[in-house]
């Protein structure tokens, strides 16, 4: 197989001069609109932490007083990533709201099937923005469909006068203003700048661990410049997200040559077009990550990709395929770390491919763990509790 | 020599001109020419489409070029030479073939194929194209999922019948789906029927922007049956609030 020479990009670190940025700050636009009575833009909370995007320029994330977007294919169908979110998030000591006052971004439909538009999919956005600035915390999005999506929206609404009315005009319908985020964060940046204090309160050793990374499309290709590259990440030359928590927990990132090529999860295809994600995901991405890397694990950062690259691998056994290899978010990686419950927490039994062998690399007892999970099940069938609190998972 | 003669192909500005003269002659070139204006008239075509290289850099990051034949390049050059026949058949026939990764947003002409293709099927849904609607049979479920509920997917998809190809974990799932959504420590994520716990304010407020923004109609152009279900289901809940649509 042909691929890309890694070694390219490891020459003297990039540095980018803001000054030669291509594109103007989003965000000047922004303050530019809210001065002009447009729009309201809503303020990153203090605490912050400062990180720097693609072009140089500096980016605020919060560290609490967060208002959490959740994902449909994470609360849906790995309900284990947003539960460790919240779970890092309660363990670091940081304050937020888990909003019912929340509708998916719709991104995944509207790019699966384009049953909607654009004054549409902008107000959606604007709708959800407003609902956290209603509560005065601050939105975090857990999807990287959405952040990029809204991304996106981001750009359309202060280039287009006639979008922005469109959607003003909704929005005042609904009661609402048209409010903007100062910043779209999504919860791996925030991830990425807590490293060193998830780092801090590790209880595993992850020092022989080896894990390969998928950077989510929609994260840093759909709309590139606000996601967090670093100089002492791959040269800055790829985006630092997610490497940067693998390596602050000890473990070793297992490179190889497909890094940019997407998890094939196609939005339709994904749900009526297997075959051909299937396909992407084992033959582009996991068998070149076995066979360059061998990586334990696979870390990514997005819901569709984690769905893809894990589900992908179960029928393509029967051909023999190279797989094998689990997946899981950073969020997951990062609760493991710092001693979060495979089951209770992280709800791996959630997940496709084969687990324990991580697992025991990284020091569980995963049928130790699976008798506990168990016999919290017992309890919920006698009625004992109703649901499993979050004192039940660090029990 | 062929028996056929070669189509006489021009390269020209002038809409009409075109790579692709024997595709869909039984529509007409005006009614192609008229979805090509509705495409150019989107307020974001303007943005993804700045020229073209040629250099082929969009091809070698899309995984779609990679298992069918289909092209973003050509997608964004039959946009620039504005081919209105070519056009047409890519709005049948490649569009949906598309991952919408964006991975050929790293053009060096800034355009976004993708982008265009997000235009080109709006528009194919919009008035009703056979081709779109056959593309989104199966999907309905999909649509009406999260139009009605504010959530795409549910853990009561998680069906063996459904996901046969994702191993027997789904059978696993779908069988204590109930305790094992109790087993969430998040309070939101006590669901089966939505990814979460979705307030009914909320819902009415989404339901709202459905039909201010239209979207109520290019369901009814696409799939009259599942624009019923729909409207059923949102008119209730709407009316129950006190709004008359």
């Amino acid at each position: 197989m042909a691929t890309i020479p890694i070694e390219s990009i490891k020459r003297a670190p990039f540095r980018p001069d803001v000054a030669d940025a291509p594109t103007v700050d989003i965000r000047e636009l922004l303050f530019q609109l809210e001065e002009d009575g447009e729009l309201i833009v809503q303020r990153v909370p203090e605490p912050y932490v400062e990180v720097m995007t693609k072009y140089g320029r500096t980016k605020k994330i919060p560290e609490q007083m967060t208002w959490h977007h959740k994902s449909c294919g994470q609360c849906g169908h790995i309900p284990g990533y947003s539960t460790s979110i919240f779970w890092l998030n309660r363990k670091l000591g940081m304050e937020y709201i888990d909003p019912k006052d929340q509708t998916s971004c719709t991104g995944w439909n509207y790019y699966a099937s384009a049953t909607s538009n654009a004054v549409a999919q902008a107000a959606v956005a604007a709708r959800n923005f407003a609902a956290a600035h209603e509560t005065g915390y601050f939105p975090i999005i857990h999807c990287g469909t959405s952040y990029g999506h809204y991304k996106e929206v981001r750009e359309e609404l202060v280039h287009h006068a006639d979008l922005r009315a469109k959607v003003r005009d909704i929005m005042g319908k609904l009661g609402k203003q048209l409010v903007w985020p100062e910043e779209v964060v999504h919860y791996s940046e925030w991830v990425h700048a807590m490293r060193d204090r998830i780092a801090a309160g590790q209880t595993r050793d992850f020092s022989n661990i080896v894990a390969s990374v998928h950077p989510a499309c929609h994260y840093y290709k759909l709309v590139q410049e606000d996601a967090i590259y670093d100089p002492d990440l791959y040269g800055g030359q790829r985006t630092a997200t997610v490497t940067g928590l693998i390596k602050a927990v000890g473990a070793t990132v297992g490179d190889y040559s497909t890094f940019f090529d997407c998890c094939g999860f196609g939005f339709r295809h994904i749900l009526v077009q297997r075959d051909f994600s299937r396909s992407f995901a084992t033959m582009r991405k996991i068998e070149v990550m076995k066979e360059e890397a061998n990586p334990d694990v696979v870390i990514t950062h997005d819901t569709g990709c984690v769905t893809t690259l894990d589900q992908s691998q179960f029928a393509v056994r029967a051909h023999q395929r190279n797989v094998g290899v689990p997946v899981m978010s950073d969020a997951q990686f990062a609760a493991l770390a710092m001693g979060a419950h495979p089951y209770r927490v992280c709800q791996l039994h959630w997940h496709s491919t084969d687990h324990r062998n991580l697992l025991e690399k990284m020091g569980i007892d995963w049928e130790q763990a699976w008798i506990e999970f168990e016999s919290d099940l017992k309890r919920l069938e006698r009625n004992e509790i109703e649901h499993l609190s979050w004192e039940d998972a660090d029990a | 020599m062929s028996a056929v003669a070669a189509p006489v192909i021009t390269f020209s500005r002038t809409p009409g001109a075109t790579l692709a003269p024997h595709t869909y002659p039984d529509v007409s070139f005006e009614e192609k020419l008229r979805l090509w204006e509705e495409v150019k008239a989107d307020v974001r075509f303007p943005d993804y489409l700045y020229g073209c290289y040629e250099c082929g850099i969009c091809v070698a990051s899309c995984p779609s070029a990679r298992f069918y034949d289909f092209s973003p390049r050509k997608i964004a050059q039959a946009a620039a030479r504005e081919d209105v026949e070519l056009i047409y058949e890519q709005m049948n026939d490649d569009v949906w073939n598309c991952s919408q990764c964006f991975s050929c947003n790293r053009c060096p002409r800034q355009n976004s194929p993708g982008g265009i293709i997000t235009v080109l099927r709006e528009v194919a849904v919009r008035n009703g194209l056979r081709t779109s609607q056959k593309a989104l049979e199966g999907y309905g479920r999909v649509v009406y999922k999260i139009m009605t509920t504010g959530t795409q997917v549910s853990p009561d998809m998680l069906q063996p019948d459904a996901f046969p190809d994702w191993g027997p974990d789904v059978q696993a799932i779908s069988d204590n789906l109930d305790l094992w959504r109790r087993a969430l420590p998040p309070e939101t994520l006590h669901t089966t029927t939505t990814g979460w716990e979705v307030a009914e304010s909320t819902l009415i407020e989404l339901y709202l922007i459905w039909y201010y923004s239209d979207v109520m109609g290019m369901i009814e152009e696409v799939d009259e049956g599942l624009h019923m279900i729909i409207v059923d289901v949102m008119e209730e809940t709407l009316e129950d609030a006190g709004y008359e649509i």
